[in-house]
């Protein structure tokens, strides 16, 4: 207490310098004059009172200073002594401070935003109680290893399994609801009853579902999410109660949930309803639909959860041969499978951000050093003077500390400003896949972080003047040495290695955007077996009344017939699944004629219209197509793929082969009548299946994707296309419009691969910059330092061309040194983000050859100008220079 | 041969703070002519290292100081116990005297051994 109070006022003392001298010289002057009047009394003379009192005293300046450390803080004084330094200097030299700055701040802002998203999707935890302890459980098969799980596989699940607190499911629908301005598609979800309390989350209004809530018995409810309650009922609080029209069902509002609720695996719906478990699908235990999320008992791994779920699926098999064969389980933490996808491209990124920061803060401490080398007379006879090392090391430390605060602060606005930029390039489809990133931005933790990195730029840039100065040598050498021509050499040579470092980091971004720029096309560019320009799309919901397949491809007809009446369509066709969207919506089946032990063959299966491959301008490679009037009444028809084809016809021709479900019901008997080249069912990295493309006319559904071949623009057609279709039925709900190049080029992984490139590429090239700068400092440098010698070499006769070789060779050694080393690091890197490349080896050979000699031409050019005008020297100006 | 003592560390606010008690309010000069007198002369005393004691007992608020006048009409700073410093004191007279005390009880039997 009485120390913090004697702190307090020592620091106060550190503004109240001058009125403390004046006290201090009063006093001490007063006490030697009462001492010299005892003197004097003792018989001195005045001259030897007065020496006698000082020499009593320990002598007055010396009194004075420990008097004065007594009485400010030294360490404080110090340092804000250094702080109006470092800012003359700086000030001094605005372009090296501002171009320090803004590289500390560019490099700062990209890591903190980065670092933003990394933390919400993977430091932050998931906002449930307890996310740790949440699991999600669902089937899985050779060809799908996380699928969805069926409705009666999930009772016995819940029921058998004895490692779980609880088990639910949930799985979304596009539903229909009814509103004031007519009948809008929305997302819901289907959960089981204790979905929301497993995941430990309340409702903000109103209840939870109640246990039984879920059964088919039950009466229909909804708990609103929080952005569906303002939506649709503008946040009313006597919402608990109201009506609500789904799908032509009324159902009750019992609850609200709060704003911070998400679920974010494929959308936020928007309205929550139980299962009610009634389609055939939900009893069907082959007909999976569902996703499971289990809580885990106390002091169970996950690992046990997947080994006693594999363990009941195995005894399911056994059971239910028929529907279960091949189908095991899997349990992996919640949280991974919520990020899934996008943790190699963050991290990335944050490395890629951290790279730039660190050759920023290379090359400005490099900067740094080459004023600090101008300064060295002045720092020698400071040091001669008693200025302790520790001291004259602490000046640096504290320009230093100036550049990294001004550069962070710059730093935090860049990175706010990123943020949203980055936020901006979300799509919708993105912001699904990166869950919570809602209310993402710049808090307390980016802040935290921001500082930390301060604090390792800060390392960064003292640590070359605390090595530098250390080791300096004394003042004589110092002194003696004559500056224009030795003192340069030691410097030169870690100034050298720092810009070693800064090519060999440029080098390692460089690859890293040529690696993934060179992933990006081959992506965009891979075989996707269909003709994409010119291609209009849009998902269509029929409204509940069209219940029977009948009706649906009444309907379907329609549709098809007034979008080929359009202005500028050419062709149109429609499908159960839009290409290049995922795979899965799979069927199992079975050939005829061919031994069967229960074999599950699962192939893609698309229903589509006569003239949908004709539309798609998918190549047909056998047999023909199918005509509108193949419908329920005539037998079955099917086109497979050529994937099916190799797969299960290696050496036949399968035309006129029967192929039927896994009992070969009658029903379902279809004969081959086509092989269509390979079209890209799933995302663009995934592989392709097996596919079975059946009749609308005889399988049809009441969600389809309607596209159109037009001769125009597509984006252009698609408001008449919506038009056309709410003329044949207002009741019809439409969505998703694009063309289907947008679509493709939105989708998650060509979004993501873009994003990685577009930003890494981006750091790559301030890279280069940076670097060609850091070497065009150094070499610049060496040659004013080396001004004198190449007089003499000129003098003696060297030639220009001589001159030239001796400075480009000197970039050649360092940028060599840097490419290698960089090649080194950038194969590694590649290897570690291999999760991020499509179609290219780490080690790709044109990347890197790419990035060498683009390296090489930008070091050229930097050490070309230096070498200029060191081969223009004029020998006499040099030698008579000192 | 009288070999003066340094003064130890931290006595010599022991030692300003029990003068200020027995002489009142007084100068540094008069301080430390005083602690010399009082140690008879077997002190040596750098009268520099006085003042920062002075002002650190005085950032600690157990002195407080004023100019004035001094007998022979100087200008001087005078330099006064407050009511922290008297406790300070104590205490401080208190655990130095323990301290001693054990010191003491060390020696004794050391002298009577040897």
């Amino acid at each position: 207490m009485k120390q913090l109070r004697a702190w307090i006022v020592r620091l106060a003392g550190v503004f109240s310098k001058r009125r403390r001298e004046q006290e201090i010289a009063d006093e001490i002057e007063s006490h030697l004059q009462m001492q010299m009047d005892d003197n004097l009394r003792a018989g001195m003379t005045r001259d030897e009172a007065r020496r006698q009192a000082i020499v009593k005293l320990g002598g007055v300046e010396q009194t004075k200073q420990i008097y004065r450390e007594r009485g400010t803080m030294p360490l404080v004084e110090g340092l804000l002594q250094d702080l109006r330094f470092a800012l003359r200097q700086l000030v001094k030299n605005p372009a090296f401070a501002v171009t320090t700055i803004f590289v500390v701040a560019l490099g700062m802002g990209a890591c903190v935003a980065i670092f933003t998203f990394v933390d919400v999707t993977l430091i932050k935890p998931l906002p449930y109680w307890r996310p740790d302890r949440l699991v999600e459980v669902t089937e899985s098969v050779p060809m799908i290893p996380r699928a969805d799980l069926s409705y009666p596989d999930y009772l016995d699940w819940k029921s058998r399994n004895d490692v779980l607190s609880s088990l639910d499911v949930w799985t979304r629908q596009g539903s229909m609801l009814n509103t004031p301005s007519g009948v809008q598609l929305i997302m819901a979800g289907r959960v089981s009853d204790g979905f929301f309390a497993t995941l430990g989350v309340a409702p903000l209004l109103g209840r939870d579902f109640y246990k039984g809530e879920d059964l088919a018995s039950a009466p229909l409810t909804v708990i609103l999410s929080y952005a569906g309650w303002q939506k649709w009922f503008g946040g009313r609080p006597d919402v608990i109660g109201q009506p609500v029209t789904l799908n032509g069902d009324a159902y009750t509002v019992v609850g609200v949930m709060p704003q911070s609720f998400q679920f974010a695996v494929g959308g936020n719906p928007a309205f929550w309803i139980t299962l009610h478990p009634k389609s055939h699908c939900d009893l069907r235990r082959g007909c999976h639909d569902l996703r499971g999320v289990g809580r885990l008992k106390d002091g169970v791994a996950v690992q046990k959860v997947d080994a006693e779920m594999k363990a009941i699926a195995a005894q399911l098999e056994r059971q239910y041969p028929d529907s279960n064969r091949g189908q095991s389980a899997i349990a992996e933490p919640l949280r991974d499978v919520m990020i899934g996808d996008i943790r190699p491209m963050l991290l990335v990124l944050l490395a890629g951000a951290g790279l730039l920061l660190l050759i920023g803060c290379v090359n400005s401490s490099s900067l740094l050093l080459v004023r600090a080398e101008s300064r060295r007379h002045e720092i020698a006879v400071r040091g001669a003077l008693g200025a302790s090392q520790t001291r004259l090391v602490r000046q640096f430390v504290t320009e230093g500390l100036v550049l990294v605060i001004a550069g962070a602060a710059l730093g935090m606005g860049f990175a706010a400003l990123l943020v949203r930029v980055l936020l901006g390039f979300l799509t919708q489809e993105l912001i699904v896949y990166t869950p919570f990133v809602n209310g993402l931005g710049i808090d307390w933790r980016a802040i935290a972080f921001a500082g930390g990195l301060s604090l390792f730029c800060l390392m960064i840039f003292s640590l070359a003047p605390t090595l530098r100065f250390t080791r300096a040598g004394d003042l004589r050498d110092v002194l003696a040495r004559d500056h224009r021509t030795g003192s340069g050499t030691s410097w030169r040579r870690f100034a050298s290695n720092l810009v070693v470092v800064e090519l060999a980091l440029a080098v390692v971004l460089l690859a890293s955007a040529g690696l993934l720029t060179k992933s990006l096309y081959r992506l965009l560019h891979v075989d996707i077996g269909f003709q994409s320009d010119n291609l209009a799309t849009m998902q269509v919901a029929m409204p509940p009344t069209y219940s029977t397949d009948a009706k649906q491809v009444a309907l379907g007809r329609q549709i098809l017939r007034s979008i080929a009446a359009l202005p500028g369509v050419t062709l149109a066709g429609l499908t159960t699944r839009t290409p290049v969207s995922s795979n899965g919506n799979t069927t199992w089946i079975r050939f005829v004629g061919r031994p069967y032990h229960g074999e599950h063959y699962e192939v893609n299966q698309r229903n589509v219209s006569s003239e949908f491959l004709k539309t798609l301008e998918a190549r047909l490679v056998r047999g023909r197509y199918f005509s509108d009037a193949e419908d329920a009444s005539k037998p079955g028809v099917v086109i497979i793929n050529e994937a099916l084809a190799r797969k299960y016809f290696p050496n036949e021709d399968p035309i006129g082969k029967m192929i039927g479900d896994t009992d070969l019901s009658p029903k379902s008997l279809q004969e081959i009548i086509g092989v269509v080249a390979d079209i890209r069912e799933g995302t663009l990295a995934d592989e392709i299946w097996p596919a079975v493309y059946e009749p609308f006319n005889q399988g049809p559904d009441d969600y389809v994707t309607v596209l159109a071949r037009s001769n125009q623009a597509p984006e252009s057609l698609l408001p008449a296309m919506a038009a056309a279709l709410r003329q044949v039925d207002p009741g019809i709900a439409i969505y998703d419009q694009a063309s289907m190049n947008q679509r493709i080029y939105d989708s998650p992984p060509a979004y993501m691969h873009r994003t990685a490139a577009w930003l890494i590429g981006g750091f790559a090239g301030l890279a280069l910059v940076l670097g060609a700068v850091g070497l065009y400092g150094v070499i610049a440098y060496s040659v004013s330092q080396r001004t004198r010698e190449i007089g003499v070499r000129v003098a003696l006769g060297a030639q220009r061309r001589a001159v030239y070789q001796l400075i480009m060779g000197e970039a050649g050694w360092l940028t060599g040194l840097g490419i290698l080393a960089g090649m080194i690091c950038a194969i590694i890197a590649g290897f570690l983000m291999r999760a991020l490349l499509f179609g290219v080896p780490a080690w790709d050979v044109p990347t890197l050859l790419t990035v060498a000699v683009l390296l090489s031409l930008a070091a050229l050019m930097a050490a070309y100008l230096p070498a200029r005008s060191a081969a223009s020297v004029n020998p006499v100006d040099a030698l008579r220079a000192e | 041969m009288t070999d003066k003592t340094d003064v130890w560390q931290g006595t010599l606010a022991l030692m300003v703070l029990k003068t200020l008690q027995n002489m009142g309010p007084l100068h540094g000069y008069g301080i430390a002519r005083r602690i010399e007198q009082i140690s008879g002369n077997l002190l040596s005393l750098n009268y520099g290292t006085l003042y920062p004691a002075l002002l650190k007992l005085e950032q600690e608020s157990s002195i407080a100081s004023e100019w004035g006048i001094s007998e022979n009409n100087r200008k001087a700073k005078f330099y006064k116990l407050t009511r922290a410093g008297r406790k300070q004191l104590e205490k401080e007279a208190r655990d130095w005297e323990q301290a001693a005390a054990i010191v003491g009880r060390f020696l004794t039997p050391t002298e009577e051994q040897s």
